[in-house]
């Protein structure tokens, strides 16, 4: 095979990644920081992406430049969730919330089908089959800016928890609950802002990942499981992880792709999940638990 | 042996076990198609739930993926039937022990490397979805086309081969079920349940008392894949085609673990009576919404879900230790 066509696929595949990883980065938040396994996480992106098709449909509007306000939509959709029905499950068994969430993503999947039909659905922007050329490289341009785009709101996020006031003091939920109490943080209202930009981040995600792929009502399980996958690839807890763990992989898939059958590239992504619990269950980017 | 199984347990709840169990002997003598047709499915998701429970419920491991050990075991002994002529008992034979290697696989991994909690049912359902899509592409299985087996009208009901009417499969069905309770309850009954219990409470301290954790995890994650097998291949003889994104699903193992979570995790009954309830509400669901006349697809399950919400709300430790709570039928302090 031309080691050209095989360049070519890579880099398509980590620029996908790159929007796996945001969207994953979204689960590794908010599981880091709640403890809630956000088992309606796929579903929750399926709603950024069905706003992005009313909205692209109604304004003609780049799902570029839409990012914003979905994101925003999101978080406060995050937020709610959070406030009104998660913090009531914080002590709960973990197989109570897992269940909560499954109803949440049933509810939300239905909701989406009996408002958008079954069928798979996609926006058409202009430059959907251009393409930037670089020597022997060809890379899609709706690949590359979303890639860009995943970078862009994922820095921020980075910077968001580092940098501010509130970020820090979410980390200290994260890092010590009890702690963090004692010092007089409103916990509960953390876990509110951490789903909202959890949920923002796959958000922003989803309306970036509409620019490559099509959006069923159905494929919500899919994503979350490959957030998942992605999240425990990169490294629990590790931030920078959940983005290496998705460039690594939406290299694993498109390499399958192309080798194999590209219906047959999640199994791959699976694989890669088993040889890292095998070799490095701490993740590539984690640390190994005391 | 029988003494202990009933050991503790009040009159009130051997006298409902029996009227239960009368009711579900008698029941294809009086319910239509229609209605054999549902109790079918509720025995079913009562069965894979009980198995689902031995794991979760007894030792505390939560598994998303049961699906898994149906698919496993439906398309094992259904292979095995359509291209060797072998009957589905001793498909069975085989099933059981492949799905039980494949929880111990799973098992293995995780509990070497102390996957546990949230990230082991991750596992459980990344090897589902491996197992899915890997008989997609088995094309020696029919791919993702689908798997038959022969239908014909049958005149005689042929327990071999398990050909014949539903009325044959309920039988199975309830047989599998009652030998499921009571093989829990002798579990539970038995040293290992003990074990398993100590584990779920609290690991930690299970391994101080000496107990070799890694090895019962194993055995209870090996036990309940059997058992689910066994549902599989009953799934498969009786729908007859079999398709890896329908027995693979994920959606499938969350049926599996709904009847369970909502009858009581960790009881004897939960599992049975969570299957009656969710069908039962699935069920009354669709009849009124097609007496109202609504048919957009989705507003069935959008309504199930709804209740289901409502019932993860409103009853945290599923309905069974609810009913036990205002009906007086807890055992009695020894």
């Amino acid at each position: 095979m031309p080691a050209d066509i095989f360049l070519n696929v890579a880099v398509g595949g980590v620029l996908t990644g790159l929007v796996y990883g945001l969207m994953a980065l979204g689960l590794s938040v908010i599981f880091g920081v709640v403890r809630v396994v956000n088992f309606a996480h796929g579903e929750m992106m399926t709603i950024a992406m069905y706003l992005a098709i009313a909205l692209f449909s109604a304004f003609h509007l780049d799902p570029l430049v839409m990012l914003v306000p979905i994101a925003l939509a999101m978080f406060a959709f995050g937020y709610l969730l959070q406030a009104g029905l998660i913090n009531n499950f914080i002590a709960r068994p973990e197989h109570s919330q897992f269940l909560l969430l499954i109803a949440v993503g049933i509810i939300i999947a239905n909701v989406l089908l009996i408002l958008f039909g079954p069928d798979a659905q996609n926006v058409q922007v202009a430059y959907a089959f251009e393409s930037y050329q670089i020597g022997p490289l060809i890379i899609d341009t709706t690949k590359l800016y979303g890639g860009l785009a995943a970078i862009v709101v994922a820095t921020a996020l980075l910077g968001f928890f580092r940098y501010t006031a509130v970020g820090t003091a979410i980390r200290a939920c994260a890092d010590n609950y009890t702690g963090a109490l004692v010092v007089g943080l409103d916990v509960k209202r953390l876990y509110a802002l951490t789903f909202g930009l959890g949920a923002a981040c796959v958000g922003a995600a989803g309306t970036i990942l509409l620019l490559l792929f099509d959006v069923t009502p159905a494929v919500g399980p899919a994503y979350t499981l490959l957030a998942f996958v992605i999240v425990i690839t990169g490294g629990l807890g590790s931030m920078p992880g959940a983005l290496i763990g998705g460039v690594l992989i939406g290299l694993t898939e498109a390499t399958a792709g192309l080798l194999f059958s590209p219906s047959a590239k999640s199994m791959f992504a699976f694989a890669i999940l088993v040889l890292v619990l095998l070799f490095r269950p701490q993740g590539v980017m984690g640390r190994r638990a005391a | 042996m029988i003494a202990r199984l009933v050991e503790g347990v009040a009159p009130r709840t051997l006298a409902a076990l029996a009227v239960l169990l009368a009711f579900f002997i008698a029941a294809p003598f009086f319910a239509g198609d229609y209605l054999l047709t549902v109790l079918i499915l509720i025995l079913y998701f009562a069965y894979a739930g009980q198995a689902w429970n031995v794991m979760m419920g007894f030792a505390g491991q939560l598994s998303l993926g049961h699906a898994l050990y149906v698919g496993l075991g439906a398309y094992i002994a259904a292979t095995l039937f359509v291209r060797f002529g072998i009957g589905p008992w001793l498909g069975l034979c085989i099933a059981a022990p492949v799905a039980a290697l494949a929880g111990a696989f799973i098992g293995f991994l995780a509990y070497r490397f102390s996957v546990a909690g949230v990230y082991f049912a991750i596992l459980t359902i990344a090897v589902a979805e491996f197992a899915r899509v890997g008989f997609d592409h088995l094309t020696w299985t029919g791919a993702s086309a689908g798997l038959f087996l022969p239908v014909a009208q049958y005149v005689h009901n042929d327990l071999w081969n398990l050909r014949g009417h539903p009325v044959m499969f309920y039988y199975i069905l309830l047989g599998a079920t009652v030998l499921a309770f009571v093989g829990c309850r002798a579990l539970l009954q038995s040293r290992i349940g003990y074990f398993w219990l100590a584990i779920r409470e609290d690991e930690e301290a299970a391994r101080s008392a000496g107990i070799d954790t890694f090895r019962y995890k194993m055995m209870a994650v090996m036990i309940s894949a059997a058992m689910t097998s066994f549902g599989g291949v009953i799934y498969a003889f009786y729908y007859n085609n079999l398709f890896p994104e329908q027995v693979f699903s994920i959606s499938q193992s969350i049926l599996i673990i709904l009847g369970p979570i909502v009858g009581g995790v960790g009881t004897l009954f939960g599992p049975i009576l969570g299957a009656f309830v969710l069908e039962t509400i699935a069920e009354s669901m669709r009849t009124l919404l097609e007496g109202v006349g609504v048919d957009l697809p989705g507003t069935n399950q959008l309504f199930f879900g709804i209740v289901l919400l409502l019932v993860v709300i409103a009853l945290p430790e599923g309905v069974w230790p609810w009913l036990i709570r205002h009906f007086g039928l807890e055992e009695r302090k020894i």
